[in-house]
């Protein structure tokens, strides 16, 4: 790129949250009530979490290798994928965004010095550990093997795994969550700087609003019912055990009436980082923000109402199941909504391929397919058809796995130089993030078939004629694996030897733009004042965009 | 996170941090709904499924006591407010006493309940091995009501008759009762050393008319917990009642 004026070469502030000085080494970490700190925190956490589900997941697909199962027992089979589930879902996916970039980010994005209650946060973490010291207790201890549904009596009653120390675990975690949750919505009410109006909050900040009523409206239902269900399993009480009266269902209702709307915990925050991502790259003002925005909390709103499609066969009236389809059905609308919006911001935008853009176009491709089969399963008679196959574990793998996890290492990628001050290698990490995207589909893809033609979850064996499509299903696995390394190493790389970012690399047009990479541990030199309208890149002088031209000066420069 | 005199750094104003604190609140007294909900909601069904133990289960418990926990809980409220009141007056010593007779309403109450308790132990009331509703009707106490009990006797007697499976669901109905009181009770013992807390506060002079934020707030949750026994009392006790 010998077009691009040379710049000075760039340095980092000589004092951020990184280096500051309270207190000494690991104390002024384990101690500390910096909303960025805290988020690092919970980012080495739910690394961990990803691992050990990663690993569960990569043990699982190494068994389905072979139509008799190439590596456990049946038994040991049901642990893999309940531990699998239970530590990725409640223990990376739920915290991955709003407990790392959330906590890093909203306060930055509004212009406040922090979140609203800074030792409540310092203490979600430390609830986090908890539970999660509980789980990994009953992991190492016989093991988990209900499905990381826990259906009574089955988890109450029947199992003889390490049911206990389990739920105690995700009933303490939920406190973490319902704290974030809280954290979040107080501090986007009462924080914002001066002219940070509603609608100018990013949309990210929106998406986590919208996030955290989820968590501070289902979270407590699933702790209350999961306490009932260890109670039960504890004390042999009766609550859902029809044996002794109970009445099993009505655990399936207070399970999903968290579970399902848990979902949009995973997919909003996502949804949130893809907003902040496409108009940065296609370097325009995002289509229809009010409309994004909104359709954040209709999200929130409709999805908890359709909890009972879970439970299309196992029993509820024919008027209840219509009714939930049909409600199913209108989830649809906002999520589509959004992604019209995506795809008007990149008409005729200055698009660049930059990482995170990558990621970003990958999370919508593999969202729309995620969400359209989930119409597939939110019709009444089809679901009969599909439910409790692997269709079902392909369509919330594209939403869990294609959504919220793109999302989650897009943001990495897009937030990544303001977290460290360092930029990665640009062309590796497009690689990486081609190299994800195609991993994916070879897992995943094949399992909608599968699903299709009638191969039920949770199976540790399958008739010989489905082979096929499970070895290439484990092979799209290993190729996913290496999209998961790659991005693991480079960034850690990166945090020494990458090249120096700058306050605002991209540029993008967010308040968290306007500070140091790395930040202070204050945010703000002093506290900013918003003049403009959200992703506005023309009346913005400060981003060093002359007026219509394009391209700009690539952030990696020549690599 | 430093911080000047009662304000926190990361806050502008006195103002923007009582709203914070306030709002705060607020939004976790709705978590708790919510919380509460899940038993609520656990309970209203099995009461409808098994009407005649619940029912059964009502008369067991002593309205006297659950009524007179009633009426100290309210007062406790009254006093509660009245705290409240006196720090944004700047009534010190007030507040000071007030807190006080809420703690110790608080602490009457969390007594009485521990009584009842005893009494259902008493009576093999407590969900588990030792559950039986024909117990108490065949070996009466010291202070029993003779009459009252051979009553009871009748009704759990034909209950049986219809319903061999009484006493699971009779452990159903005490499961919640302790379930929901117990946490009622839990959420009390919070409360208690919330105002402890308060009273420290308080003798030292910290709340003013300027900053009374904490007083406020454990008011806010005073109150949440009180309602929480409001839906409780007529729920377990009252229902059904027809002795």
């Amino acid at each position: 790129m010998s077009n691009t004026p040379l710049t000075p070469d760039l340095e980092l502030p000589d004092e951020h949250y990184l280096n500051a000085t309270y207190g000494s080494g690991i104390r002024s970490w384990l101690l500390t009530t910096d909303h960025k700190r805290i988020a690092l925190l919970y980012l080495a956490s739910v690394t961990v979490f990803f691992f050990i589900g990663g690993v569960l997941a990569t043990m699982i697909r190494i068994h389905l290798l072979t139509p008799g199962g190439a590596l456990v027992t049946p038994e040991t089979y049901n642990k893999l994928f309940t531990m699998h589930g239970v530590a990725m879902i409640f223990f990376f996916l739920i915290p991955s965004i709003p407990a790392v970039f959330g906590n890093f980010l909203i306060p930055l994005m509004i212009g406040a010095k922090d979140l609203a209650f800074p030792k409540i946060n310092l203490l979600s973490w430390y609830i986090y550990l908890i539970g999660g010291g509980f789980v990994l207790y009953s992991f190492s201890t016989g093991g988990l093997d209900t499905g990381w549904t826990f259906y009574t009596p089955l988890s109450s009653v029947y199992s003889n795994s390490a049911v206990t120390p389990a739920v105690i675990g995700i009933f303490i975690n939920g406190f973490s969550s319902i704290l974030t949750g809280l954290n979040f919505i107080v501090t986007i009410h009462t924080m914002r700087a001066p002219g940070m109006t509603w609608f100018r909050l990013p949309l990210f900040a929106w998406a986590h609003y919208a996030t955290s009523l989820v968590m501070i409206l289902g979270t407590p239902v699933v702790a209350i019912t999961l306490l009932l269900a260890g109670l039960e399993r504890m004390f042999h009480l009766g609550f859902f055990n029809p044996a002794l009266g109970g009445d099993p269902i009505l655990f399936q209702h207070l399970f999903w009436f968290y579970s399902h709307p848990a979902v949009y915990i995973m997919i909003l925050p996502a949804m949130g980082v893809v907003s902040e991502i496409i108009p940065t790259f296609a370097r325009k003002p995002i289509f229809g923000y009010s409309f994004i925005a909104g359709s954040s909390i209709a999200i929130a709103v409709i999805g908890f109402l359709v909890w009972a499609h879970h439970m299309f066969v196992t029993g509820e009236s024919t008027y209840a199941a219509l009714t939930f389809s049909f409600l199913s059905y209108l989830v649809a609308i906002p999520s589509a909504v959004k992604v019209f919006n995506w795809t008007s911001t990149l008409y005729k935008g200055s698009i660049s391929w930059d990482p995170p853009m990558v990621y970003a176009l990958g999370f919508i491709g593999l969202f729309v397919i995620g969400g359209l089969t989930g119409l597939f399963l939110a019709c009444l008679g089809l679901d009969i058809h599909i439910h409790d196959t692997y269709f079902v574990v392909a369509h919330f793998h594209y939403i869990m796995v294609g959504g919220a996890v793109m999302g989650y290492v897009g943001g990495l990628h897009f937030w990544w130089p303001k977290i460290t001050g360092r930029l990665y290698p640009k062309s590796l990490s497009q690689f990486a993030a081609i190299i994800l995207f195609v991993g994916f589909n070879l897992t995943f893809f094949p399992q909608f078939i599968l699903g299709y033609l009638g191969m039920p979850r949770r199976y540790h064996t399958y008739p010989p004629e489905f082979q096929v499509l499970n070895v290439l299903s484990t092979a799209g696995a290993s190729i996913l694996a290496l999209g998961y390394l790659l991005p693991m190493s480079y960034l850690i790389w990166s945090m020494r030897y990458g090249k120096v970012a700058g306050p605002n690399p991209w540029p993008a047009t967010g308040l968290e733009w306007k500070t140091d990479s790395p930040p202070l541990t204050e945010n703000f030199h002093v506290t900013p004042e918003v003049t403009w309208e959200p992703y506005d890149f023309q009346n913005r002088p400060d981003l060093g965009l002359a007026a219509g031209a394009r391209p700009l000066a690539p952030a990696h420069g020549d690599d | 996170m430093h911080r000047t005199g009662d304000l926190y750094g990361h806050f502008q104003t006195l103002e923007q941090q009582k709203e914070t604190a306030t709002l705060g609140m607020w939004i976790f007294l709705v978590t708790e709904v919510l919380f509460f909900g899940g038993l609520f909601l656990t309970y209203t069904i099995n009461r409808s499924a098994f009407s005649t133990a619940f029912g059964i289960g009502s008369n067991t418990l002593d309205i006297t006591l659950g009524a007179g926990n009633t009426v100290v809980l309210i007062m406790s409220s009254l006093t509660m407010a009245m705290a409240v009141w006196s720090a944004q007056v700047g009534k010190k010593k007030l507040v000071s006493i007030f807190l006080i007779a809420t703690l110790g309403l608080g602490t009457v109450f969390l007594g009485v309940k521990a009584v009842e308790y005893k009494q259902k132990f008493d009576h093999h009331l407590i969900p588990g091995h030792g559950f039986d509703m024909k117990y108490h009707p065949a070996h009466p106490m010291a202070r029993d009501d003779l009459k009252e009990l051979a009553l009871e006797k009748k009704e759990v007697d034909e209950a049986f008759a219809v319903d061999p499976d009484i006493n699971f669901h009779g452990q159903l109905y005490f499961s919640l009762y302790f379930g929901m009181t117990g946490l009622h009770a839990l959420h009390m013992i919070v409360g208690v050393g919330l105002l402890i807390w308060l009273i420290t506060g308080s003798f030292a002079g910290r709340f003013t008319p300027q900053y009374n934020t904490p007083v406020e707030i454990v008011g806010l949750y005073w109150h949440f917990v009180d309602i929480v026994w409001i839906y409780l009392f007529p729920l377990l006790y009252l229902i059904d009642r027809h002795r």
